[in-house]
């Protein structure tokens, strides 16, 4: 997926004179086709996600579209307020790639996951978050970056994820995508939990439950008018995201119930990380499985939901 | 108070502009990084014809565009909104590398404080501006040498100064910032040195004009004024 999302960068270069890439200080040979053949809209900053940041936003005032990738976590909590004043209150077009969302640098410990920064990019105005579920869907996506006018955050995962979006959902942003029509119960996901509501869908219908998944790439703008289709027409709603139970998916859709059909909101529940630092190592899917992210967790909270209806 | 003339000088004999196309493509670009510095600027703005006559009198009310610190977007001229400390630099850089990439013309001209130069990300984007050799980018330094605290020296101290910017690439020279013929002569130089950034340190004086306020940490950013402080600056500038 981040290969992708570079390559995609490249392309975009080669189209559009406005694109520009911008890293911090990223492993070595990262874009050398775009250094060669564009030394003077490639650029390596150094470790300085804030000065990064704010040579983007001079950047994109001068009508050039930023690409600037890093780690994810020094994306977001390293350089906040230059995000929300220098990106966010000026409403620039800078494009964060953000490596490794969630619990991908696992082996890395606590200083290196970024599981709050949904929650984050999602209470500044103007900013949009994005989490593809897979490389095919990251490069729909990217092809849509160019004219988008206001600044996004683009989550990656591990890569080499598991395809399971298709050429036909196409793509917008703020539109989510339904990948499994639901029955009884829908599970809403954003990034790679697609896939594991996809596993767990598929063990549910096994046992005569048909759940459905529907992927909200965008976690900002959510695509409300999609909630206000599907929510009345299930018994039961499981948020999946890799990302704490604060601030991300699950109170996204929470709040839109809230604010606008208050009575579906007794059937959602939320899985996510706990209000808690990692305190494990070991692997992205070891650590989800620590957190109770698992195909068996949501089939079991699924399948509570449905017996309480 | 300390920045003043620095701006006089700037918009009177240094900076291109068009106050009816405050967004000509030409213009020359200057950030206040140190955006509480605001007055200064709006009175520059409004004297050169970018604000509506009066418009002064609106400051900080609620529907007006001039705020407390300024916003690109809502007042013609201001280039990049400033006021959280350290920010002004690193889009200035971007503006620069803009113009340099492009081969224009313009030139950026960030204005930074002397506390504001305490954080991180101002010589993040100075090792920047070296490295991309931006000579189409000065950093005037307002060297009033006291912040909110008190005296530079005693928070965080500065020095050596010129040193410093220096020994991150640029170009230094220092001048007395209330000085409008060094000041005009200065810029008449710029850049210092095709290959390099410039920085300029200008020596100034808090509350430049009012001797009450000069050199006073209690007079940063002081509001709430009492009718007889009201009444001795008006004394000092008739």
């Amino acid at each position: 997926m981040r290969k992708t999302s570079l390559d995609c960068v490249y392309e975009l270069a080669k189209r559009d004179g406005r694109v520009i890439f911008i890293g911090s200080d990223l492993g070595p040979g990262v874009l050398d086709p775009m250094k060669r053949e564009m030394p003077d809209r490639f650029f390596m900053e150094g470790v300085s996600e804030q000065h990064v940041i704010g040579m983007a936003a001079g950047l994109a005032m001068e009508g050039f579209i930023p690409y600037v990738n890093t780690i994810a976590t020094f994306l977001t909590r390293r350089c906040y307020e230059q995000v929300a004043l220098d990106l966010c209150l000026q409403d620039l077009p800078v494009r964060l790639i953000a490596n490794g969302g969630g619990a991908v640098y696992a082996p890395l410990g606590p200083t290196h996951l970024a599981v709050e920064d949904f929650a984050i990019m999602r209470a500044l105005p103007n900013m949009t978050v994005v989490a593809p579920c897979d490389a095919d869907e990251m490069r729909r996506f990217m092809a849509k970056t160019v004219d988008w006018p206001h600044p996004i955050y683009i989550r990656l995962a591990k890569g080499g994820d598991g395809i399971v979006s298709q050429e036909r959902y196409g793509f917008e942003i703020g539109k989510a995508i339904m990948l499994r029509e639901p029955g009884a119960g829908l599970f809403v996901t954003t990034g790679v939990m697609a896939q594991l509501a996809l596993r767990a869908a598929e063990q549910l219908s096994k046992e005569g439950l048909a759940c459905g998944v529907l992927h909200v790439h965008t976690v900002k703008p959510l695509d409300h008018a999609a909630l206000h289709v599907w929510l009345p027409k299930v018994h039961g709603v499981v948020t999946v995201e890799e990302h704490t139970r604060i601030g991300g998916l699950g109170s996204a859709v929470l709040e839109c119930c809230n604010d606008e059909m208050p009575e579906q909101a007794f059937k959602v529940r939320r899985i996510g990380i706990p209000d808690r630092f990692a305190d494990q190592y070991g692997n992205q899917n070891s650590l989800l499985g620590h957190w109770g992210i698992t195909v068996d967790s949501l089939c079991s909270t699924m399948r509570k939901q449905l017996r309480e209806d | 108070m300390s920045l003043v003339e620095i701006l006089r000088v700037l918009y009177d004999s240094y900076l291109r502009y068009q106050p009816a196309d405050p967004n000509w493509p030409d213009r020359d670009r200057l950030i206040l990084s140190k955006g509480h510095g605001c007055l200064a600027l709006y009175a520059l703005l409004a004297d050169k014809g970018f604000l509506k006559e009066g418009e002064m009198l609106t400051f900080c009310k609620q529907d007006s565009r001039l705020g407390g610190h300024p916003e690109r977007g809502k007042i013609p001229g201001v280039e990049a909104t400033t006021g959280a400390l350290g920010h002004g630099l690193p889009m200035g850089v971007g503006m620069a590398l803009a113009g340099k990439i492009r081969h224009q013309k313009h030139r950026v001209v960030v204005i930074v404080g002397d506390g504001e130069i305490n954080e991180g990300s101002i010589w993040e984007a100075a090792m920047s501006a070296a490295k991309h050799k931006l000579a189409n980018l000065a950093v005037l330094v307002d060297y009033n040498k006291v912040q909110s605290y008190g005296s530079t020296r005693e928070v965080l101290d500065l020095e050596p100064l010129a040193d410093k910017w220096r020994s991150f690439g640029f170009e230094v020279e220092e001048v007395d910032g209330h000085d409008v013929e060094a000041l005009e002569q200065l810029t008449r130089r710029l850049p210092l040195n095709s290959g390099k950034p410039t920085a300029v340190i200008c020596h100034t004086i808090k509350g430049k004009g009012f001797p009450f306020a000069e050199g006073k940490s209690e007079w940063h950013h002081k509001s709430g004024l009492k009718p007889e402080e009201i009444a001795a600056m008006y004394e000092y500038l008739i």
